[in-house]
């Protein structure tokens, strides 16, 4: 199998790592929650490529079926199913928080929200 | 009915959450909590009973064979943490002032307390399934739950310790679930125990180890092994003080069972402790933690934030019997999952006692309570002790099997360092007594807390005592569920 057979797990890494780079690197906590919808989306595509059969179909029975039917498997595309409703939710999850710290530091930068606590505690 | 108790002990929390949404009735949720907690814990002994005096218990959900279906199983290990997750579950709902502290506008207690049966109904769901991909389904309900209920903080750094959590937290779901991804590659099933039979011949795939690596990673977040810990002392120190209370003594414990399950049930001790070394990687990670974790928390100065830390160091404990791979090493850390469970919730309940009064955890603000609340104060002194490890308390008997296991292999270095960090425990113990009993009190007319506060503070302490005195139930329980791990592991 050459390199390029497996392009499809290079879009993953490479998507995974913008993700979690985002996550670490930036202050802006609504960033943030964009790395993190990245890396997540990274997974699901992941799953999604995994359940992919060379030449399959989709899983469903043909009326007239001559011989096997060569299909992909729909598994794993039925758990991103749930993983996409985890992602949605998580993401809604931490917008809110973000809404919350907004109305109380001002701010969404992270670094700031650090200053103004420091600030309180001295 | 007791054909499907193990479908109705996920389904009485996770369907009474959207009761509460739909009532809106701040006094008829409370109850219906507290009802739901008890209920729970009747049924998870009813479930741990049928556990011990047989085989395990498979039960197919909706009627499908697995491995297409999902698949509750309950043996003993499971029945065990059910039973620990619902006892804290029921006396902390039952405790009296469950929103103080939590930064609710009036007429909105129906969403706390669903999202409290939310959280308890993902941590039972990880606990009882014997699907992999199910785990993570329940572990995102919980965990999802968890960040809302730390938000609620009132302290206005909360929704920020929330958001740090969230974001370790799904990076750890996250990696857990891409772990399993390659797992379902690897074996082409998510059946916990089909996915068993089948890695026992791919120990040398590299996709299994890829998968081995992501799962325990994912998990070491969310369980906060030692340097992953950095959200938790966040997250407890600022929750309301019941939550940090119900959390601290369910959440990393489930999380702790689930890396059991992993290690021993679907790759097995041969793969992880022999052939990828996971002990090389665990014991100077628990050491860490039961140093770090305890060194911190002599300096901490608001005590949530102490007991936070001591959690780190703790949590260090029970990694390392794990990795000890024997059983008087899996004993120990089983035996502490419960012993932790109890002293922590109760120690976190105190702390609520005197919030609760004083509207502060910050150590200086504590000054002198022990004459002005002595019941709560003794309480916190007990679970100080049983922290430490006294005889006579619940954290002898884990310390005792762990120091048992490392004698047993020679490595007397570890015994030591075990008794050593105790010491640690009883330094950062003794600070918080100086404060309680040897300052001057700031305000000498604070009352003691009210009884619907003490009742379950004490069932938790005075716990500690009682499972100290009588070994054979907690001890005995998490010798058979060793036993039973490393038979069917190796």
């Amino acid at each position: 199998m050459s390199t390029f057979g497996l392009w499809h797990y290079w879009v993953v890494i490479v998507l995974m790592m913008i993700g979690l780079y985002t996550v670490i690197a930036r202050d802006n906590l609504v960033k943030k929650v964009m790395g993190l919808n990245l890396f997540q989306v990274s997974v699901i595509m992941f799953y999604v490529s995994m359940g992919k059969v060379e030449g399959g179909t989709a899983p469903i029975i043909p009326e007239q079926a001559s011989g096997p039917v060569v299909y992909s498997n729909p598994l794993p595309h039925v758990l991103m199913l749930t993983a996409i409703v985890v992602g949605i939710a998580t993401t809604a999850m931490a917008l809110s928080l973000v809404v919350r710290i907004r109305e109380t530091y001002g701010t969404t930068e992270e670094d700031e929200i650090r200053k103004l606590d420091r600030a309180e505690h001295e | 009915m007791t054909l499907h108790l193990p479908a109705i002990a996920i389904l009485l929390p996770l369907l009474s959450a959207p009761i509460c949404v739909a009532v809106r009735h701040a006094l008829v949720t409370r109850l219906l909590t507290v009802a739901v907690g008890w209920g729970s814990l009747a049924v998870s002994g009813e479930l741990l009973r049928q556990a011990l005096s047989g085989a395990p218990i498979h039960y197919e959900l909706g009627g499908f064979a697995p491995p297409l279906g999902i698949e509750y199983v309950i043996d003993t290990t499971t029945g065990y943490v059910l039973v620990i997750v619902s006892t804290i579950a029921a006396v902390v709902f039952s405790f009296g002032a469950t929103t103080r502290g939590a930064a609710l506008p009036a007429g909105r207690e129906h969403l706390y307390y669903g999202a409290m049966l939310l959280c308890l109904a993902g941590l039972l769901g990880m606990t009882i399934t014997g699907d992999a991909f199910n785990v993570f389904v329940f572990l995102e309900i919980s965990s999802l739950s968890s960040y809302a209920l730390i938000g609620l903080g009132q302290d206005r750094r909360a929704p920020v310790a929330a958001f740090s959590y969230l974001i370790m937290g799904t990076i750890g779901g996250t990696f857990f679930l891409l772990g399993i991804g390659f797992l379902y590659q690897a074996t082409g099933t998510l059946n916990m125990a089909d996915m068993a039979e089948r890695l026992a011949s791919l120990h040398r795939s590299r996709t299994v180890h890829v998968a081995f690596g992501f799962l325990t990673v994912g998990l070491s977040l969310k369980l906060a092994v030692f340097p992953l810990h950095q959200w938790l002392p966040n997250a407890y120190a600022r929750a309301p003080a019941v939550i940090s209370a119900f959390l601290s003594a369910t959440a990393t414990k489930v999380m702790y069972y689930v890396l059991v399950r992993m290690i021993f049930t679907i790759f097995g001790a041969t793969f992880v402790f022999g052939k990828m070394g996971m002990d090389m990687a665990l014991v100077p990670l628990s050491l860490g933690a039961m140093f770090v974790g305890s060194l911190a928390a002599i300096f901490q100065t608001d005590l949530k934030r102490l007991l936070a830390y001591s959690s780190v160091a703790q949590i260090g404990y029970m990694t390392l019997g794990l990795s000890f791979n024997s059983v008087n090493g899996l004993t120990g850390g089983l035996a502490h999952l419960f012993n932790h469970a109890l002293m922590k919730g109760g120690l976190f309940l105190a702390v609520a006692c005197l919030v609760y009064r004083v509207g502060s955890s910050r150590l200086d603000d504590l000054a002198g309570l022990g004459k002005c609340m002595p019941i709560t104060s003794a309480a916190f002194v007990t679970g100080g002790l049983a922290l430490i490890g006294v005889p006579a308390t619940v954290g002898f008997i884990s310390k005792w099997y762990l120091v048992l296991a490392a004698l047993e292999t020679g490595q007397y270095l570890f015994a030591g360092l075990i008794l050593l960090s105790s010491l640690l425990a009883v330094a950062y113990v003794l600070r918080v007594v100086e404060v309680l009993y040897f300052k001057a009190p700031k305000s000498p007319d604070v009352r003691e807390a009210p009884v619907s506060l003490l009742l379950p503070t004490w069932i938790l302490i005075g716990a500690t005592v009682v499972f100290g005195l009588r070994t054979e139930l907690t001890a005995g329980l998490a010798r058979s569920a060793a036993m039973q791990l490393l038979g069917a592991g190796s």
